[in-house]
């Protein structure tokens, strides 16, 4: 495990006061906020300056992780020394109120042990609920699907100390799942204390972005390619779809951009969704003798001006 | 360790979460909820705190008005407006994919 400064993660002298590192902290999260950052390593950047901004703005870590960082320079190979915090008392935020899947490993191992010891551990208390995203094929909404989820679990050592176990967890998605919706597993969040029962786990659904459907809600849309004679005079298409092969019919007269809807095709439930073919008319290259051939007997014989309002 | 046993949940939005699931989903109290609710941030206005139930949409606005308040120390009503402006995005961007027209 490497040793992290959490004072150049947050750009800080280690002398600066709490309104600083916080200035330093929003400065950074608002860059790395993964809403909007487009940093492609913006969820650890942010995963770092969360965990630096929990230690350095609690009085009672930070003077722990002070002493303990004297002799140590960022990315230093570490190892915590036993009983590294002795002498030093915690009242802060700790493992059970801090969801520590998204804290890394180096912050766990010096902290999810703290505020474990003393009375707290003999309340009765339910554990954290824990929550996790999921991305998924479209085609799992239309069918179901097994996904497997790594979970960092927290265990405890026969010295007290904390470390996070990996566990694989089979979970079932169930046809009809939207975009955003969750999937809440009873039980499977962090283990109470004290005898209390456990969290649970909320997965957040999200869809792998798919180059031939975007989603809505339960609404499916897809764009379909088709010729100018197929637009303008009709025909009927045998194409696929997530739910199988369907016949559609184009009707005559078709301009790009018009929807064909599929009642009910859409993310299946009790109200299933509706699947839509955007027409999109795609214009034969006038690269060969005939076809130039064709598009001036057009222009010739069809009065017709795109331009011209009706 | 691998679990080899297939874990069955169910979809919250068919089943939604009471005030009390809905505060330790968020890792919040009660009351920070019961604020939101009544000064209209959060949930869908229903008058009587033993209807609330709270859906997916709610939890992943929750737990982003409660990152909003603690990384950025906002205040509520700021961090509902950082919120709504993320919805809104949401939305727009929505439409554009649904368009099939690119939005970066």
């Amino acid at each position: 495990m490497e040793f992290k400064d959490y004072y150049q993660i947050l750009g800080i002298d280690r002398e600066a006061a709490i309104p600083d590192i916080k200035k330093a902290y929003r400065k950074l999260a608002r860059k790395y906020h993964p809403d909007i950052s487009k940093e492609p390593d913006a969820a650890l950047r942010m995963q770092e300056i969360n965990e630096a901004k929990a230690v350095l703005t609690d009085p009672e870590k930070r003077a722990a992780y002070d002493q303990l960082g004297e002799h140590y320079r960022a990315g230093q190979e570490f190892r915590p020394p036993p009983d590294w915090d002795a002498g030093f008392e915690f009242s802060g935020r700790n493992y059970e109120d801090v969801d520590l899947g998204e804290f890394s490993d180096f912050f766990t191992d010096l902290f999810s042990h703290v505020g474990r010891r003393g009375t707290r551990s003999h309340h009765r208390m339910r554990g954290l609920d824990r929550h996790a995203k999921v991305f998924i094929d479209l085609r799992d909404a239309y069918d179901g699907a097994t996904r497997t989820v790594t979970l960092h679990a927290p265990q405890t050592d026969p010295q007290g100390h904390v470390y996070l176990q990996p566990h694989n967890l089979k979970v079932r998605i169930p046809k009809g799942i939207t975009e955003g919706q969750h999937i809440r597993l009873a039980g499977q969040g962090h283990p109470g204390a004290g005898g209390g029962e456990a969290g649970d786990l909320y997965l957040e659904i999200h869809f792998t972005p798919n180059p031939d459907y975007r989603v809505e809600g339960k609404g499916v849309f897809a764009t379909l390619l088709v010729a100018p004679w197929e637009a303008a005079l009709g025909t009927s298409l045998t194409i696929p779809t997530p739910s199988g092969q369907v016949q559609l019919k184009v009707p005559k007269g078709s301009q790009s951009g018009r929807k064909l809807r599929l009642k009910g095709r859409g993310i299946p439930s009790s109200e299933p969704g509706d699947l839509y073919f955007v027409l999109n008319v795609v214009l034969p290259p006038a690269d060969t003798g005939k076809a130039r051939q064709l598009y001036e007997s057009m222009a010739r014989d069809i009065p017709f001006n795109p331009r011209q309002k009706r | 360790m691998v679990e080899n046993n297939i874990v069955d949940g169910e979809i919250l939005d068919e089943a939604t979460l009471t005030l009390e699931e809905f505060a330790h989903a968020c890792a919040v109290e009660r009351q920070w909820v019961k604020e939101r609710v009544e000064s209209g941030m959060l949930g869908d206005g229903t008058h009587y705190i033993s209807q609330w139930r709270f859906t997916s949409h709610d939890l992943i606005r929750a737990r982003r008005l409660r990152q909003m308040e603690y990384d950025f120390d906002a205040v509520p009503e700021l961090a509902a407006l950082v919120a709504d402006l993320f919805e809104e995005n949401e939305r727009l961007k929505g439409r554009l994919r649904a368009a099939g027209l690119p939005f970066h």
